[in-house]
């Protein structure tokens, strides 16, 4: 009988210039396994989260069992175990933001995008969520759009930044 | 006495200072050729005069933990750059990486060399992009410059730099499960012993340094480790040379500022931070990193004994104490990564415990059973407290809780959070009492200004 993961027809593969990232992942580590992490926020990157087809084409590229890629994935809050919007807004919550004002800037998040933290909009554009300390202490308070930092927030900052998702 | 340096921010402040060329123009890449014109063992002699307490927390002397490294008969050894910098009030590595990722390069190579590693894996949490690029820009610099590879500066010794990067778990800043985080698993901590020098990454002899540590070795070399080490105010307690102090909160200028070790708190708050915000007083302040236990400006030391280390400062307050590993230790706190969190007296105490409290169950890893339930406990109960539901009953059982939390988990994030716990049932036992009276009306209600 064929193993579990080749009869299932898989509907997951990376592009072409991911695929060569891929390929320099798994050069810099002295086994496959050590790449679950990297290979996982790749294919993230292109999938937006971790579905059933994307466990099974990591633990066949590197090698595991999909209980290995499930156990990982489960462990680590960045990993979408969920569809989730087209932009990702994290609000930090940790002491030093809380002192300056997170507080009051995640419930105006809240009451702006008429979600509360944890969910997404219903137009699928922005998934609003708390962080733990996002080591921007001295710039408090802050939040993280996507893969950029924005920090010293106003509330009219963070109007204007959150206008321009929901406009994109 | 406030003693400012330049060393590990002089990128900070030029035009694309994190650049090999911004690097090499203030006299980067030097003592690559220095450290690896030595023999090993004189590397880590040297290194050891540096008096570089490990930066990430624990303070362990940076020469001494590479010289547990034994050539091992068939496996490699790595050196692991510890960069998930994830304490609540720490941003002092991200500066780094962002603004001067060639000293922790250059301090790879070195390290491997005296390590005997071949390669060096720089650990950064996934949610700091731009210090990710930064790092990788200059590692692909480097490279092409001839300084990596197989034969860096021309010297017959391969290193290889690369970042890894996490996924979201502030336990994966704890040394094993970093490693295993490295390795492809979940980040749950090992047991010790073996230690990391022994059986670290990949199964292999490994060690694991702070960013902020590595990034400080071609400073000490140029310098000189013991004309480096005696910049310190305490190097006589060995810990000594420069680091970068943080300050955050309710201060006026929070920020990352490099100084000589042995600034004290008076000096990070007042001076270096421009002091309280506002109208307010200081109320107390978290030293270095949440999981250290909060000092009260009321509070003095209390040291008479002459042998004790402590005693030329016996009778004055806390906050004019040097900041250092081991007088930190001896006033029942602990530096840790040496960025504080400043409250002034306009915030209540009981909702920033309870924050911290959030902070930890959320990130507790699960697998031992005291820390995973006890921080859980701590937060129920302080879910209460905030609510005005909370009985002296269980206020009392908060300190039974954490107590029973401390020794008993396999890594120190138990301690990282019953420490805290502790030093705010003790310190800020009236508040707590008041909210559990007033049911929940005593404080100011509020964290912000």
């Amino acid at each position: 009988m064929a193993p579990k993961s080749a009869r299932i027809p898989m509907s997951f593969a990376l592009t072409p210039e991911r695929e060569r990232e891929l390929t320099d992942i798994l050069g810099r580590y002295p086994n496959k396994m050590a790449a679950t992490i990297p290979v996982l926020h790749l294919c993230q990157e292109q999938n937006g989260w971790i579905s059933e087809d994307v466990i099974r084409f990591v633990a066949e590229r590197l090698e595991v069992s999909t209980a290995h890629v499930q156990g990982v994935v489960t462990f680590y809050t960045l990993f979408n175990q969920k569809p989730v919007g087209k932009h990702q807004v994290w609000v930090c919550r940790t002491l030093s933001c809380a002192l300056r004002g997170s507080d009051q800037l995640l419930h105006h998040c809240e009451k702006k995008l008429g979600i509360h933290a944890g969910e997404t909009t219903k137009d699928g554009k922005i998934t609003l969520r708390t962080a733990e300390c996002l080591a921007a202490c001295g710039q408090a308070p802050m939040m993280q759009v996507d893969k950029d930092f924005h920090e010293n927030l106003t509330l009219a900052d963070a109007d204007r930044i959150l206008d321009k998702l929901r406009n994109d | 006495m406030i003693k400012k340096t330049n060393y590990l921010s002089r990128t900070y402040d030029l035009p694309n200072g994190h650049t090999l060329a911004a690097y090499e123009s203030v006299g980067g890449y030097k003592q690559v050729r220095k450290a690896l014109s030595m023999p090993r063992e004189g590397l880590i002699d040297e290194v050891k005069k540096a008096n570089i307490r490990g930066r990430g927390g624990a303070g362990f002397p940076c020469g001494v933990k590479w010289s547990f490294m034994r050539p091992h008969p068939t496996k490699p050894a790595y050196l692991v750059i510890n960069a998930d910098e994830g304490e609540p009030g720490t941003f002092k590595d991200r500066t780094i990486m962002e603004k001067n990722p060639h000293a922790v390069v250059e301090g790879c190579i070195i390290g491997c060399y005296g390590i005997g590693a071949h390669a060096a894996y720089i650990y950064v949490r996934d949610e700091l992009h731009l210090s990710k690029q930064r790092l990788w820009e200059a590692i692909h610099e480097a490279r092409a410059k001839g300084y990596l590879g197989k034969r860096p500066m021309g010297f017959d010794y391969e290193v290889e730099v690369y970042v890894h990067t996490g996924a979201g778990a502030y336990i994966c800043g704890e040394e094993t499960s970093l490693l295993n985080s490295l390795e492809g698993r979940r980040g749950e901590p090992r047991l010790k012993p073996p230690f990391p020098a022994q059986v670290g990454a990949f199964g292999c002899p490994s060690t694991v340094n702070n960013l902020e540590t590595i990034a400080a070795i071609p400073t000490a070399l140029e310098l000189g480790c013991d004309e480096f080490s005696k910049l310190s105010e305490i190097h006589d307690l060995k810990d000594g040379g420069t680091r970068l102090f943080g300050v955050s909160g309710h201060v006026k200028t929070p920020g990352v500022f490099e100084a000589c070790v042995g600034l004290t708190l008076r000096e990070l708050i007042y001076d270096l931070g421009g002091g309280i915000l506002g109208d307010g007083k200081l109320l107390g302040v978290i030293p270095g990193g949440s999981s250290c236990p909060i000092l009260r400006p009321d509070e003095t030391v209390n040291a008479p004994d002459e042998k004790h280390v402590l005693h030329r400062w016996h009778g004055k307050s806390v906050l004019d104490v040097p900041m250092g590993v081991d007088t930190y230790r001896a006033l029942g706190t602990m530096l840790g990564t040496c960025c504080a969190i400043v409250l002034s007296d306009k915030a209540d105490p009981v909702l920033a415990f309870h924050n911290l409290m959030r902070f930890y169950r959320h990130e507790s890893c699960g697998q031992c059973t005291p820390c995973r339930e006890g921080t859980g406990w701590i937060e129920r109960i302080l879910d209460k407290l905030v609510a005005g539901e909370a009985t002296m009953e269980e206020l009392n059982l908060l300190h039974d809780i954490a107590s029973g939390i401390m020794g008993n988990t396999i890594c120190a994030f138990g301690e990282g959070a019953a420490m805290p716990a502790l030093g705010f049932v003790q310190k800020f036992r009236p508040e707590l009492e008041a909210y559990v009276k007033s049911g929940g009306k005593a404080g100011t209600g509020r964290l912000a200004l």
